[in-house]
């Protein structure tokens, strides 16, 4: 036991001690942050006012151009040659022309601008052209505002999980969103730490210390502290982003504080207008699904993903890593790492590809066997676990999970104690099918 | 008092026999030649007495106990193929090493000092091993194999990358820690360190022990009763006790010979003999060196 403890000791030192850690654990947030305050940054920056003058000769859309924060629309009643004069002159940033045939004729509306204008500004003035088109030719035809405006339903449903804590509202929105974060951070850091046990491996095995390694410890300790040792290297990564992350985001809100409130929901919102600015221009009800998302957060079970997560991803992980670490002791350097891989990483891509339909029906029948499955659940059960499991699920899985990786560990030490100790041999899979039966 | 008793074991790899059958007693306190041609066993052997492969048959017990995971700590390798951790400091790596042979850390500080000091490395404590030469990576880790003070030491040709002055260097060492109660194995193809230190033998080929014993009885057995003589005149080539192999001219008139004594006379017969006859410069027994005895031996095994 000492020795696995000297072991994981060296194997997370030297790791987090390298400048590559370091610079990881830095730049990941600041990559993340700095990413999300470009966006807000940006989306402020082009609140700035435009003034758009509007040149109605049909007299219909009087009441429709509404002022925004971004847009103020002026009317002007001129002809159209004495507007165009009066607007090189002007610093109003574009001009509006609606003929008075425009019902009729609706392709003969003109926007004039000094320099192009922004397909925003162009789709937001067509929008609303378009929509009292609409209208009136919708009038004309014997449908009142009132049977339209009746007709126009926003169907935004509660989703209500029947479990047997009773009735709780939750979010599918909310879910997914967890959910495919979890599956992808799950499904980064067993490719990222797995390669790392790889990588560890084979650089024992050619710079031949493995020798006086294993005449003091025991073949598996080695084995088993490495794998442990970088699983806590990866542990002390996310909590370290985690932590830097909320200290960054703070002293960002904090920095753009005079720009917008710190209110996350409003923040949202902001962000979300610069996505899709339309549907932010119609603004009728439209909930906005990030806020929603962050409101329905609060309905999940926090604790119980949070623990679910830390059980797929050291699961998930030390399954891996021990076929990963197999690997690495069965060739002699990086470059013939190739042909072992594949049969570990399909696995992997597989559950992340399965994950995009089991967001979609987290509970049909490919969800659950491929949550049940060791190789595939890690992922998989963790874009399930926000929608809700039955708990006799999760702990089936989670027993077939420690079943498979203590398979896979037990699989991966017998081919590593006799790979280790094997030089210039081109490796076979029926030769590593032999290494697993050795005495 | 044996340190090891290797008693009739067998290793089998998948498609051959690494050792049939070998039985080997090394007695505590001696330097222990383990000879043998390449792919001969003797790695397998040693990785056997380290506890790194178990044997298929036989057993091998350390100090009268069949061998167990107590024993790793009181034992010192030096594989033949040596690796250190690149990247790693040379001090830390050296520690950590320390440590698992069951050194506290506090210890293995107090001894690496001592060892830096007699070595005169204390400044590569903070160096990457990565920068170090080949012959410096050697003496680090040498003392890597010796700090927690070993019964039994095994040094698989311990004098190879070593210029002369840094093989004097380990040699001396590795005297002084037979002084101090240490048992040494030499795993080597290098006859004159066999000849120089090492008190017992075995020799291993194609898996089978084909020799074992103290130097000295060895060579007695190796003994072909021919002397040599330095002389002058002229010596007849048969005799009633002898028979003289070949004659070599030397300078000022001097011959040298190669005389075959016959079973049952004394080399002061042949002398006695000889003095009426020519005048004796030089005159001794061809005393068996280590690589005819090697070479013999494995050319008598007949291929399997």
């Amino acid at each position: 036991m000492r020795n696995i403890f000297l072991v994981i000791k060296r194997e997370y030192l030297v790791r987090v001690k390298k400048k590559s850690f370091l610079i990881m654990t830095l730049l990941g947030p600041i990559l993340f942050v700095g990413f999300y305050a470009t966006v807000i940054w940006v989306a402020m920056g082009s609140v700035d006012t435009k003034t758009v003058q509007v040149l109605d000769e049909s007299g219909l859309f009087k009441k429709e151009f509404k002022d925004s924060e971004s847009l103020k629309f002026t009317f002007i009643d001129t002809s159209l040659d004495s507007a165009k004069a009066g607007f090189q002159k002007s610093d109003v940033n574009a001009l509006v022309y609606i003929p008075g045939d425009v019902i009729q004729n609706p392709k003969s509306v003109r926007i004039y601008a000094a320099k192009n204008v922004s397909m925003d500004l162009k789709s937001d003035i067509e929008k609303v052209i378009e929509k009292q088109i609409e209208e009136i030719k919708l009038a004309e035809a014997g449908i009142t505002h009132k049977i339209l405006e009746d007709s126009r339903v926003n169907v935004n449903s509660e989703t209500i999980s029947l479990s047997d804590e009773g009735e709780k509202t939750s979010s599918s929105g909310a879910a997914t969103v967890i959910g495919g974060i979890c599956a992808f951070l799950i499904y980064m850091s067993v490719f990222i730490y797995g390669t790392q046990v790889m990588r560890g491996i084979t650089e024992e095995k050619t710079s031949r210390i493995v020798e006086v390694i294993i005449s003091s410890v025991k073949p598996f300790q080695l084995m088993l502290g490495k794998i442990i040792g970088v699983a806590l290297v990866g542990l002390t990564q996310f909590v370290l982003w985690i932590l830097l992350t909320t200290a960054l985001t703070s002293a960002a809100s904090a920095v753009l504080g005079s720009k917008m409130s710190n209110d996350p929901a409003q923040m949202a919102q902001e962000m979300q207008k610069v996505q899709v600015p339309n549907q932010a221009m119609q603004g009728n009800g439209v909930e906005n699904p990030v806020a929603e998302v962050l409101g329905a957060v609060s309905s999940l079970n926090i604790p119980l993903i949070l623990g679910c997560f830390l059980f797929y991803y050291l699961g998930g992980y030390l399954l891996y890593s021990a076929l990963f670490g197999a690997v690495g002791a069965a060739v002699d350097n990086d470059a013939d790492t190739q042909q072992f891989m594949l049969p570990i990483t399909l696995p992997i891509i597989f559950s992340f590809v399965f994950a995009q339909f089991v967001l979609r029906d987290p509970d049909g029948t490919l969800a659950f066997w491929t949550s049940m499955i060791p190789f595939t659940s890690p992922i998989i059960m963790m874009v399930r676990v926000p929608f809700g499991v039955p708990a006799w699920e999760i702990a089936l899985s989670m027993f077939l999970l420690v079943l498979g990786f203590v398979g896979t560990t037990w699989l991966a030490a017998r081919i590593y104690r006799v790979g280790i100790l094997m030089y210039g041999k081109k490796v076979t899979y029926k030769e590593l099918a032999k290494w697993i039966f050795y005495k | 008092m044996n340190i090891i008793e290797v008693r009739n074991v067998t290793k089998e790899y998948s498609n051959h026999t690494a050792l049939d059958d070998v039985s080997i007693s090394i007695p505590k306190g001696c330097i222990f030649g383990l000879l043998g041609p390449n792919g001969a066993g003797k790695t397998s052997l040693i990785r056997i007495i380290n506890q790194i492969t178990g044997p298929d048959k036989g057993e091998v017990l350390f100090d009268g106990q069949p061998l167990n995971s107590s024993h790793i700590s009181r034992i010192g390798y030096l594989p033949e193929e040596r690796g250190l951790y690149k990247k790693m400091k040379v001090g830390e790596q050296l520690l950590y090493l320390a440590q698992l042979k069951g050194l506290t850390q506090k210890q293995a500080m107090d001894k690496l000092k001592t060892w830096f000091i007699k070595f005169d490395i204390k400044t590569w404590w903070d160096k990457s091993v990565s920068d170090l030469s080949k012959g410096m990576q050697q003496k680090v880790q040498f003392v890597s194999t010796v700090l927690h003070e070993p019964d039994l030491i095994i040094l698989d040709e311990p004098f190879s990358g070593f210029d002369p002055i840094n093989a004097n260097l380990i040699r001396d060492e590795i005297l002084e820690l037979k002084q101090k109660g240490s048992t040494i194995i030499f795993s080597t193809h290098r006859m004159e360190t066999v000849e120089e230190l090492c008190d017992h033998i075995a020799l291993i080929h194609k898996s089978k022990k084909v020799l074992d014993g103290p130097k000295n009885v060895i060579k007695e057995q190796f003994k072909t009763h021919t002397y040599f003589v330095e002389y002058k005149g002229h010596l007849d080539e048969l005799d009633p006790i002898y028979q003289v192999l070949d004659q070599k001219e030397l300078e000022n008139g001097y011959s040298r010979s190669n005389i075959h004594l016959y079973d049952d006379a004394s080399p002061n017969a042949l002398l006695l003999n000889m003095l009426s006859k020519v005048e004796i410069r030089a005159f001794g027994e061809n005393i068996p060196s280590m690589s005819d005895i090697f070479m013999r031996s494995v050319n008598e095994v007949p291929e399997a």
